[in-house]
């Protein structure tokens, strides 16, 4: 048995220790917001938050990391993700969707980190973030305009 | 593909006659407006009405949602919110009650008004649903207000509709919700009137999207990849490296170990499946398998033996797709002629969601769960694979995570691999299939590659006066089901669409098509054959315009006003022209660049619509480009939601140009060199360009939006580094030459 805390809840799975977190979220709790894009860490999709960092669940061995404080899609909240699920909401940002629970993860992050980021640190902290609808010209915008909520 | 759907519509038997009926909406109550299939007059007339000659396109239940079916596949270009803005605009529904629902697999109720099938595809949603939606929506109004009127004691004319709420003027007031069992018992208006566009209230306005707050939280169930059924396995298939090989021999031992691995199975044609109680078994158990294959009869070709083979061709004559004058004598008395030969790789679709389909088979029936893009293909493609009767499989569609045209194949290969694993497996299970992102990459399936060789004449004034084109690039449709529809006396339409109807004035005109035949799927790609003739004419037309000594856009101006001697093509012109100077307004072309800053321009028509755009690219230290802005101006008809065509033109810039800049597929003895991500390289945030994009006002009937924004983007940048470098390049992607 591993012993997980996964938004807030203790959960305990049964699993060969080396499967990627990404499928015992998805396959196993049934957090399917996670999403499978490349299994390699290259696109970003699987994001989710580990102690508040950013962290490719795909490559994330289950077994690594009992102990720390997962996030998902399904559980992330504060002032941070609210004013990123809002903006995304208000700028109609998604296409086909399937990376955006990636992005707001990565977008969430940021936000908490840097609350007033610069392009720069925009492209620094979403480049691992593929959107194959190519609708980074939103996400930017959203992220400005999330941080204007958070300053308000 | 626009020919082949024109080809399409003219021999698909098209209904002539359609009203609208109602139903009962079952256990949920209230009220179900759709069209009643042809030929069933007389049992309508007889109160016959049932569920089998019905086709609901809008359902309105007591709780006051309006629920919209939708017939197309969304993928990621809004076609459901585009759908039910055209109801709720006819019916004055408020938006936040608005809903939309994927309709089932039925060919006879939901067919594509433009294929004759029930697909999507060539940036048709709106287009061939502009007037039969609105229709519904209309006929809902009318019998609501109808319901009321009732109800009040008063006249129909009297109430009013005003986002989603029923009006008289004595006070009485009523929600739809309230109203819809009334509605359902009435008879249905025999006609309704569709507003003018003058009255329009969400149409050319705004809507919200309505898929978008699910996708904000990572809601359950809404991609194929999310589906899971009780009792499940996920089956991983492993497919040969090379095309057309097979299974040698098979050594499963290791992998058989894998805890959760429930079988390892030959599947006949298609290779090796990994079933496992969940998708990591499948995956890891996939990269223990020892497989041997024989490659006797498999493509083993390289790309660069491909490219060597096109480049010979492209040197032969071959069948003529266009001739008008005599472009060789126009050629052999130009002042100026300019020749180049352009090379284009095989490119992979890579949308973000991998192939997945869910099947479960049960006797004589079978269900299956996953994004449907040309739900009547693949419905007869699993009936025939499991013997049963085509009305016999369910198709439940669930939004596609991408397709760029993927998702739809002529042989429905996902569709006969994951019936074929349930057929061996035999158990009646739900079977997920499941491509891992290498399995996507390698699965072939390609924007075929191309080699285009062209020359063209000017004469001393610097007028265009012969166009010699002609394109090696194997055919999308030939031996397949479609082939009759597509390919005429050797040419297949997609391969020459955006050249064959070359636009500007020209003296002479001939173009050829070779279609080698190589044994590596191929298949349309966003926007299908234009990204290939987009570029060439567009790179020409610059090159053209140098040897003129003219600015690119004054070039293009000059040679979209002068009469063509054809009306079709001097229609286009005059909306190219619109979109040219739309954009040359915004860029402020005219101007010029700023300093260390580079521009170029390109127009082009595909799937019924204009779109131009002008590139603003800067040079970096490693001689490499930087696209910094991108304006873009589209002639789409009417746009039902505007904000959402510049989504689609935002993408359609994006996703062109990562395949511009940095994307091929490359083959070694037949092998796909490329595997993921690492090595396919996707566009991401820091190359995206800052991108403008106007919509022109237009009361012309709907047009594409999902692909055309795709086209003149590769020109648009190759333009911009000619005005940098002197030379356009012409090997993609530009990487390959140092240039990304």
């Amino acid at each position: 048995m591993i012993r997980l805390n996964v938004n807030g809840e203790d959960r305990e799975v049964d699993v060969d220790p080396e499967t990627p977190l990404l499928w015992v979220l998805r396959d196993e709790l049934q957090l399917t917001g996670t999403k499978y894009g490349c299994g390699i860490a290259a696109c970003g999709a699987c994001t989710v938050q580990m102690d508040g960092f950013p962290t490719r669940s795909c490559q994330t061995r289950v077994s690594d990391v009992e102990g720390a404080k997962i996030t998902t899609i399904e559980g992330v909240d504060g002032k941070a993700a609210s004013a990123v699920q809002a903006a995304w909401r208000e700028l109609d940002v998604p296409q086909c969707g399937y990376c955006q629970s990636g992005q707001i993860l990565a977008a969430t992050a940021l936000l908490a980190e840097t609350p007033k980021p610069s392009d720069d640190d925009i492209d620094a902290a979403m480049s691992g973030n593929v959107c194959r609808c190519a609708t980074y010209h939103r996400i930017r915008a959203a992220i400005h305009r999330a941080s204007e909520t958070m300053e308000g | 593909m626009l020919h082949l759907m024109q080809r399409m519509a003219n021999a698909a038997p098209r209904p002539s006659r359609r009203s609208f009926l109602k139903l009962s909406a079952g256990a949920a109550g209230g009220l179900l407006i759709g069209v009643k299939l042809p030929g069933s007059l007389a049992q309508a007339a007889e109160g016959a009405a049932s569920d089998q000659m019905f086709t609901p396109f809008v359902r309105i239940t007591p709780d006051n949602l309006v629920t919209v079916l939708n017939k197309h596949l969304d993928m990621g270009q809004g076609n459901a919110t585009g759908l039910a803005t055209l109801v709720a605009e006819e019916l004055d529904a408020s938006t936040e009650q608005m809903r939309a629902e994927f309709a089932p697999a039925d060919n006879a109720k939901y067919q594509n008004l433009l294929f004759g099938v029930q697909g999507t595809g060539g940036s048709t949603a709106i287009a061939n649903s502009f007037e039969q939606y609105r229709k519904a929506g209309a006929t809902a109004r009318a019998m609501l207000v109808a319901a009321a009127a009732e109800a009040w004691g008063v006249a129909a004319s009297e109430i009013s509709v005003k986002a989603g709420t029923l009006s008289h003027p004595s006070g009485k007031s009523a929600t739809f919700g309230e109203m819809a069992e009334a509605a359902a018992a009435l008879d249905v208006p025999g006609d309704v009137t569709l507003k003018t566009p003058d009255q329009w209230v969400y149409i050319g306005k705004g809507f919200p999207r309505l898929d978008v707050a699910n996708k904000t939280v990572g809601a359950p169930n809404t991609y194929g990849m999310d589906v899971q059924r009780d009792d499940q396995l996920v089956a991983v298939l492993t497919r040969p490296r090379a095309f057309g090989a097979t299974v040698a021999s098979l050594n499963a031992d290791e992998a058989r170990k894998v805890a959760g691995v429930v079988d390892v199975i030959d599947v006949p044609g298609h290779g090796v499946a990994v079933l496992a109680t969940s998708t990591w078994p499948a995956i890891k158990a996939q990269g223990l398998l020892e497989i041997e294959w024989d490659e006797s009869k498999a493509e083993t070709r390289s790309s660069d033996a491909l490219f060597d083979e096109y480049r010979t061709l492209a040197q032969a004559e071959g069948p003529v797709f266009r001739h008008d004058g005599d472009a060789a004598a126009q050629l052999e008395g130009a002042a100026n002629v300019v020749e180049e030969t352009f090379e284009f790789p095989y490119l992979a679709h890579g949308m973000m969601e991998p192939m997945v389909l869910t099947i479960h088979v049960e006797g004589d029936r079978a269900t299956l769960w996953y994004p449907a893009q040309f739900q009547t293909v693949d419905q007869a493609t699993a009936a025939s694979v499991l013997g049963i009767p085509q009305e016999n499989v369910a198709i439940n569609t669930l939004y596609g995570g991408g397709s760029f045209g993927r998702r739809t194949s002529f042989d429905a290969k996902h569709i006969v691999e994951a019936a074929s694993i349930a057929k061996i497996w035999g158990k009646s299970q739900p079977i997920k299939l499941v491509y891992t992102r290498e399995d996507d990459t390698r699965a072939g399936y390609y924007r075929p590659m191309g080699v285009h060789k062209v020359r063209v004449g000017l004469d001393a004034d610097g007028n265009l006066v012969g166009w010699h084109h002609r394109i090696v690039q194997q055919s999308l449709m030939s031996g397949t089901a479609f082939e009759s529809f597509a390919v005429k006396d050797g040419i297949d339409s997609t391969s020459v669409e955006g050249v064959e109807d070359f636009s500007y004035a020209v003296s002479a005109f001939h173009g050829e098509l070779h279609s080698p035949k190589v044994g590596v799927p191929v298949l349309w790609w966003r926007s299908v054959g234009h990204t290939q003739t987009a570029y060439v004419v567009e790179t020409m037309i610059d090159r053209a315009a140098e040897a003129a000594g003219a600015d690119p856009v004054a070039f293009r101006r000059a040679h979209l006003t002068r009469k063509t001697g054809s009306d079709a093509h001097d229609a286009d012109n005059a909306r190219k022209l619109g979109v040219l100077d739309k954009v040359v307004e915004m860029s402020g072309w005219s101007e010029g660049a700023p300093e260390g800053r580079f521009r170029g321009v390109a127009v082009h028509k595909s799937f019924n619509s204009y779109v131009a755009e002008v590139a603003e690219v800067s040079r970096r230290d490693d001689g490499t480009f930087k696209v910094e802005k991108v304006w873009c101006a589209v002639d789409c008809g009417v746009a039902v939601n505007p904000d959402n065509v510049k989504a689609q033109m935002e993408g359609g810039i994006g996703y062109g140009l990562g395949a511009i800049l940095f994307d091929e597929i490359t083959l070694t003895d037949g092998h796909v060199d490329q595997e993921n991500f690492d090595t396919y390289r996707p566009l991401r945030m820091e190359d995206m360009p800052a991108v403008e994009v106007e919509v022109i006002a237009s009361a012309a009937a709907p047009t594409g939006a999902g692909e055309p924004g795709t086209p003149p983007i590769g020109p648009a940048v190759a333009n911009a580094i000619r005005a940098a470098t002197g030379s356009v390049p012409s090997v993609l992607p530009l990487s390959k030459a140092g240039l990304a």
